[in-house]
């Protein structure tokens, strides 16, 4: 009797998570709704419009899916050049050593860092060097955000790689090295055909994550509403535009921001689905 | 042909060498964090700091223009922090760990394959959204933003890191164990209870750590949610402060910017604390 009430409550809490992420879905798309009946879907996805005056009224996501998706791939790669070393330090060269758990601890402590300290550092430190270095005048915009996303990411991504680096089966590296390759030869040769699919999987959870980062971005990306199209432009991403605008925004507006969550849920959500996909084919 | 060895061997040696230097390129910024933080916000950390709640722009303006320190602290953000941490991990622990372990004896089920499914989903869903689910189920329905909604948010967040560190933790755990315990004639709770679970306490509490330090430094969630408070207060049902939002309140107040370094500083350090203490719970209680 007490085992089925146990058994029933495990379920219970299991159906209440289901119900959770349903309801999340629901709502998100319920509170869509009006801007998505008001513009179009599509007419909402594609449109650069984006003003609150009440006679003209019209709200449109492109901006800010670009100014997404531009940063985060750009973030991406700048951080592919030092993820990748990173996990090659700790998975392969120095595999298992206390060097690689030292440095490994320290890229967790850097994962740990909340995403506003790491905007304050953007703020008060990168963006003067930016100015300083004629880039852009006012040192905001995408090159700057795409910059901290990418230190942001470095830590999960390469502690993510470094995992399937690890899993190379030794005898494989061994008989490489008894051909007579050099280190390299078996990192070209052998880590990086059997751990591939793994490192790209990392890279694209490393990319779901930049895209939803909110506070950081909102510091630094300059929260302009138009279309970034160069690396100085200022702008906004989906995220930061929810952060800067929700506080005051009623009505149509409020519906146009919860359908760009709506639609940012849906592209992490792919992302993420894509990276862990990738995973599970790997590990087979 | 020697040569051809020797090259292949410089490019190795050259990798190598790329590959550190890329590498200590890339602790700069953690260096650089490190390193303005403790130069401007040490000053501040003082007794008030922790005791007072945040200063009003006139005050703080007044000092600025002395040169003294700011007065007054963040004792308004800190409560807030714990209180809706605490509140969060009171639903999040128990529900987390039920649904790892029903995913850890069911693993091959269609529901809990939907079930972590979900989990995993929600794990990648991004932070400010979350906070809009919180606002549009709490706020709307109590009218009033509250540390309730803001607790609600946080626990979203946790519960998908909870579900998968104790289903893993409950995998690696030898089956022996448990048919040892039903053996003995043992019911299934008390197995789970008193046999899996102290066996797994270590991957547990190390996940629960890693999920709180997650949650303790997020602001977006938050700032949608609690909507923050100058003042003191341990009422769930009106709006909180919390660290991470002070320091976003400051940094837009151009009077309080030298709280900003002592505050961010202090939160740092209260993440990096909780992430080595599960470190080294994580170390201690390995499974074997």
């Amino acid at each position: 009797m007490k085992d089925l009430l146990f058994k029933k409550a495990l379920f219970t809490a299991s159906l209440l998570l289901l119900l959770i992420g349903a309801g999340m879905v629901y709502t998100l798309f319920d509170g869509a709704l009006p801007a998505f009946d008001a513009f179009g879907f599509f007419k909402f996805i594609g449109s650069t419009a984006w003003d609150p005056h009440p006679d003209r009224e019209a709200y449109g996501a492109l901006p800010f899916i670009v100014g997404t998706l531009f940063t985060a791939f750009l973030a991406l790669l700048i951080a592919i050049p030092f993820a990748l070393p990173v996990a090659l330090f700790t998975g392969v060269y120095y595999r298992g050593t206390k060097a690689a758990h030292i440095i490994g601890a320290i890229v967790d402590l850097l994962a740990g860092i909340p995403s506003i300290v790491y905007g304050l550092w953007g703020f008060y430190t990168l963006r003067p060097w930016i100015i300083e270095s004629g880039f852009s005048t006012g040192g905001f915009g995408i090159f700057t955000s795409a910059v901290v996303l990418a230190i942001m990411i470095i830590p999960y991504a390469s502690s993510l790689s470094a995992e399937f680096l690890s899993m190379v089966p030794n005898d494989l590296k061994e008989g490489a090295y008894s051909l007579g390759a050099t280190r390299l030869d078996m990192i070209q040769q052998v880590v990086f055909p059997f751990a591939g699919s793994g490192i790209f999987a990392s890279f694209i959870l490393a990319l779901g994550r930049a895209l939803g980062e909110t506070m950081a971005v909102t510091m630094l990306i300059g929260n302009t509403n138009n279309l970034p199209l160069s690396l100085t432009a200022t702008g906004n991403t989906m995220a930061s535009v929810i952060a800067n605008q929700f506080g005051e925004a009623d009505g149509l507006k409020l519906s146009a921001l919860i359908a760009i969550a709506f639609l940012l849920f849906i592209l992490t959500a792919l992302i993420n689905l894509a990276g862990k996909f990738i995973i599970k084919r790997f590990n087979q | 042909m020697i040569t051809h060895t020797k090259f292949r061997q410089l490019k190795d040696k050259g990798f190598f060498i790329l590959i550190c230097l890329l590498m200590s390129l890339g602790a700069l910024p953690l260096i650089s964090i490190l390193f303005e933080l403790i130069r401007k916000g040490y000053k501040q950390l003082n007794i008030a700091f922790f005791t007072e709640t945040a200063p009003s722009t006139l005050d703080a303006m007044l000092a600025a223009g002395t040169g003294d320190v700011i007065p007054g602290g963040i004792a308004n953000g800190i409560i807030g922090t714990l209180i809706m941490v605490s509140l969060a991990s009171a639903v999040a622990i128990p529900i987390g760990i039920m649904i790892g372990i029903y995913l850890a004896e069911k693993p091959t089920a269609i529901f809990s394959n939907i079930v972590r499914f979900v989990a995993d989903l929600m794990q990648g869903v991004p932070s400010i959204v979350i906070g809009i689910i919180s606002y549009a189920w709490i706020v709307c329905s109590f009218q009033s933003y509250s540390a309730l909604a803001g607790a609600f948010a946080l626990s979203l967040m946790m519960a998908p890191l909870i579900i998968r560190s104790t289903e893993e933790t409950l995998k690696m755990l030898p089956p022996s164990l448990k048919e040892a315990g039903l053996a003995l004639g043992a019911s299934y709770t008390s197995v789970v209870l008193k046999i899996l679970l102290p066996a797994a306490f270590g991957g547990l509490f190390t996940g629960i750590l890693l999920s709180i330090s997650r949650v303790t430094g997020e602001t977006a969630p938050i700032m949608l949610t609690a909507l923050g408070s100058s003042m003191i207060t341990v009422d769930v049902m009106r709006p909180m402060s919390a660290v991470p939002l002070l320091i976003w309140e400051f940094y837009n107040d151009p009077n309080l910017m030298d709280m900003i370094w002592s505050c961010s500083l202090f939160l740092l350090m209260l993440i990096l604390t909780l992430n080595i203490i599960a470190k080294f719970i994580a170390h201690r209680w390995k499974i074997q």
